[in-house]
């Protein structure tokens, strides 16, 4: 084929969009844009990089501050959120073998997130509303520095995210209960009780032979236990939106609330309750469960420890309801003894649940050898290395004594957050991408292996070698969320610059090897609506 | 009391040390599991040492920073402890309002910084003049912020704010203010 006929209909020919059901065309399409949001999330982030550099004089302050305001946001519910509901909208009733309960409403998620990443995105970057995603109280009400009007359409832009991710929470644990059409009336109450692990916990306290038999498959259980936190995520966050928009909205109208009115600190508290839920709670189930999952797929074998691993599971569930109080290790007013049971101690449980999590799936890999190394299983290798790198340096800093010399260095940032999201979370959703390509696409082929492999190792080599530079800055004092004007840390910086440069060639290499896969034809069929049955999830013939 | 650099020091060999063994060992593994040949069993012992190592370097952690970082010990029982020097000073519209120009402390002193702010979040550091960082903390409107700090080393320091404050507060840095010096 020559390179037009690829560029227009993709590798061989072989993806063709009219083949695919509704389910398919919708993970698809929340492949196609998270991937774009992605690939807006490293322009602003090597926007930033350059600026920590030199900063860039057509960028203002404001302009600034609005990019790192909206980067983490369009990176975790533009980008991440779109693949990682999307996977798993299709996951559980392919792994549960009934329909999803309705993709209409899966397809309101898929538009919500859209719509609302871009509403957020839009008001930082037109009215340069931002207090951080961090929101620490009054900064999101302060009219001195910020736009009201811009605060209203980014306040309101997170609320559509959240609605369409408790949109995405019905569906999940209706598909999980609920009857299909046909069906014999499946035990609800069971079945969501093995989702959730309460039956699991039930099974500890009886007798071997009156112990029940797990009802739902691992990999559901995983998703339907971080799904609890998108819930609980998804309240929070709405609840603080609302908060927020009271005081912007009552300005716009000439009432200016008393800020006061709200204690900094309570509120500092129940925001990062919230937010730990995405941090600690849903990526770390859903990594974990992700990973069992690409083990169980990659081998054709059991799981490892199968029942310690579900154990964990429920374990890591309510360690990520209690462990808000690490990144309160620094305020003076916190009680003590929450910033060591809750700050240091129930931290400290990540390292083993993630340990666990870690071992099992390297000790199922193993036991299954020898192995191809496709990409699916090497991504899966890289996004394991991300966690064993990024975990440890999170767990260092949530200690006092570190803490104090660590907080708000770039430490956190580098090793920590972005070598955990970029390398641990990204690869892992790279290697089901991988995996799920073929099943989605009814067999498209991959229009280029040597450009996986290079987005293999420039992605590994960036995302390891960014973090490690930002990490040696924090290291010698160098704060985040800060402007430095004379060069101070310049030497990490041009490495950390350049790491994430090839940051961005991986991501333009995949990206450029998934559309000469599928054609631009076949991205624009994504989007168009699918003739066949909504209640298939693969063409009949495919079953 | 133990300097931080000498603190930040023995981290980064630390966890440079584990990130090139853990790097190594999963090279190693993506080697070994694709060449030929059926792999050993992995034993329950194994992977029961394995949970144990975990809990064990989990708990451990805390307890020997406590046992060996002597502000962390301090930070906790500060309300106990009397000062040599306290500095109350205030931060408001992006303003550090100190009691004097210049902070004057005595080497081996005890100094209470206690900091408050009438407006929004902000952050309290000290910092050397090679720009790395002694100690932090954070600023919270409407709560007593307060850190005991025990200088070994006669200098200057700068104090700049360690949290994100808006726009306005990118650049809230006071150079030279704490002078540390020599008994």
């Amino acid at each position: 084929m020559s390179f037009k006929d690829t560029f227009l209909n993709g590798e061989q020919g072989k993806f063709i969009p009219a083949s695919l059901t509704p389910m398919q065309k919708l993970v698809l399409r929340f492949i196609v844009v998270g991937l774009l949001f992605y690939g807006f999330a490293v322009i602003e982030g090597m926007i930033m990089r350059i600026y920590q550099i030199e900063p860039i004089s057509a960028i203002t302050d404001y302009q600034y501050f609005a990019i790192l305001t909206a980067h983490p946001l369009v990176g975790i519910f533009g980008s991440t959120y779109s693949l990682v509901f999307g996977a798993f909208l299709f996951l559980v009733p392919f792994l549960m073998k009934k329909p999803l309960w309705s993709v209409k409403l899966g397809n309101w998620t898929f538009i919500l997130i859209t719509v609302g990443t871009l509403t957020f995105w839009l008001a930082g970057f037109i009215t340069h509303y931002a207090p951080l995603y961090t929101l620490y109280w009054p900064l999101p009400a302060d009219f001195t520095q910020f736009s009201p009007i811009g605060g209203v359409f980014f306040i309101t832009g997170i609320a559509l995210v959240m609605v369409g991710a408790v949109f995405f929470v019905i569906n999940v644990f209706k598909t999980i209960v609920y009857t299909p059409e046909g069906w014999e009336k499946q035990p609800a109450g069971e079945l969501m009780a093995s989702a959730i692990g309460y039956g699991g916990l039930r099974n500890l306290f009886m007798k071997k032979e009156k112990r029940k038999e797990h009802l739902v498959s691992l990999p559901v259980a995983a998703i339907a236990r971080g799904t609890v936190d998108v819930a609980l995520n998804a309240g929070i966050i709405l609840f603080t939106g609302v908060l927020i928009l009271v005081y912007l909205v009552s300005h716009l109208f000439g009432v200016d609330l008393k800020e006061s009115a709200i204690d900094a600190l309570l509120y500092k508290n129940w925001f990062w309750w919230g937010l730990d839920l995405i941090a600690d709670g849903l990526v770390l189930i859903f990594v974990a469960g992700t990973w069992y999952l690409l083990a169980m797929m990659i081998t054709g074998e059991k799981l490892f420890m199968q029942n310690i691993a579900r154990a964990a599971l429920l374990v890591e569930l309510i360690v990520s309801w209690t462990v808000w109080s690490h990144h309160l290790l620094s305020d003076q007013a916190q009680p003590g003894f929450l910033k060591i049971v809750s700050g240091e101690l129930v931290t400290a449980f990540e390292l083993i649940t993630q340990g666990l999590a870690f071992f099992i799936t390297l000790a199922t890999l193993w036991k299954a050898k020898p192995l191809k190394m496709t990409n699916e299983l090497k991504f899966l290798l890289g996004g394991l290395l991300g966690f064993a790198l990024a975990v440890p340096a999170g767990i260092m800093q949530a200690d006092i004594g570190l803490n104090r010399i660590l907080h708000n260095t770039q430490w956190i940032i580098g090793p920590h957050v972005h070598v955990a999201i970029l390398v641990g979370l990204t690869m892992t959703l790279y290697s089901a991408i991988y995996i799920l390509l073929p099943i989605v696409t009814n067999g498209a082929k991959l229009y280029s292996q040597k450009l996986a492999n290079f987005h293999f190792w420039a992605h590994l080599i960036g995302g390891i070698g960014m973090g490690a530079f930002m990490g040696m800055a924090g290291l010698e004092g160098m704060l985040r969320r800060t402007i430095y004007l004379n060069g101070e840390f310049n030497l990490y910086m041009v490495l950390a610059g350049i790491c994430g440069g090839l940051l961005l060639l991986a991501f333009l290499a995949f990206f450029y090897n998934i559309v000469m896969t599928v054609g631009v034809k076949g991205v624009i069929g994504i989007f168009t609506p699918s003739k066949l049955n909504e209640k298939d999830l693969l063409p009949v013939e495919e079953k | 009391m133990v300097d931080s650099q000498i603190v930040l020091w023995g981290q980064t060999i630390a966890y440079s040390s584990y990130a090139l063994v853990i790097i190594l060992l999963m090279a190693w593994f993506g080697l070994k599991i694709t060449k030929p040949g059926k792999s050993n069993k992995v034993s329950n012992t194994f992977f029961y040492s394995f949970v144990g190592f975990l809990v064990v370097l989990g708990v451990s952690l805390h307890i020997v920073t406590y046992n060996t970082i002597p502000w962390a010990s301090m930070d906790l029982n500060r309300d106990d402890i009397k000062p040599d020097k306290v500095f109350t000073i205030t931060m408001e519209n992006h303003q550090f309002i100190l009691p004097s120009d210049k902070l004057i402390i005595v080497e081996g002193e005890k100094a209470l910084f206690d900091v408050t702010s009438k407006d929004l979040t902000y952050g309290f550091g000290v910092f050397r003049s090679d720009n790395s960082m002694i100690f932090q903390m954070q600023v919270v409107p409407g709560h007593r912020n307060d850190i005991l700090w025990q200088f070994e080393k006669p200098g200057v320091y700068t104090i700049r704010s360690t949290e994100y404050s808006g726009p306005k507060g990118a650049q809230m840095i006071l150079k030279d203010v704490v002078e540390v010096q020599a008994r």
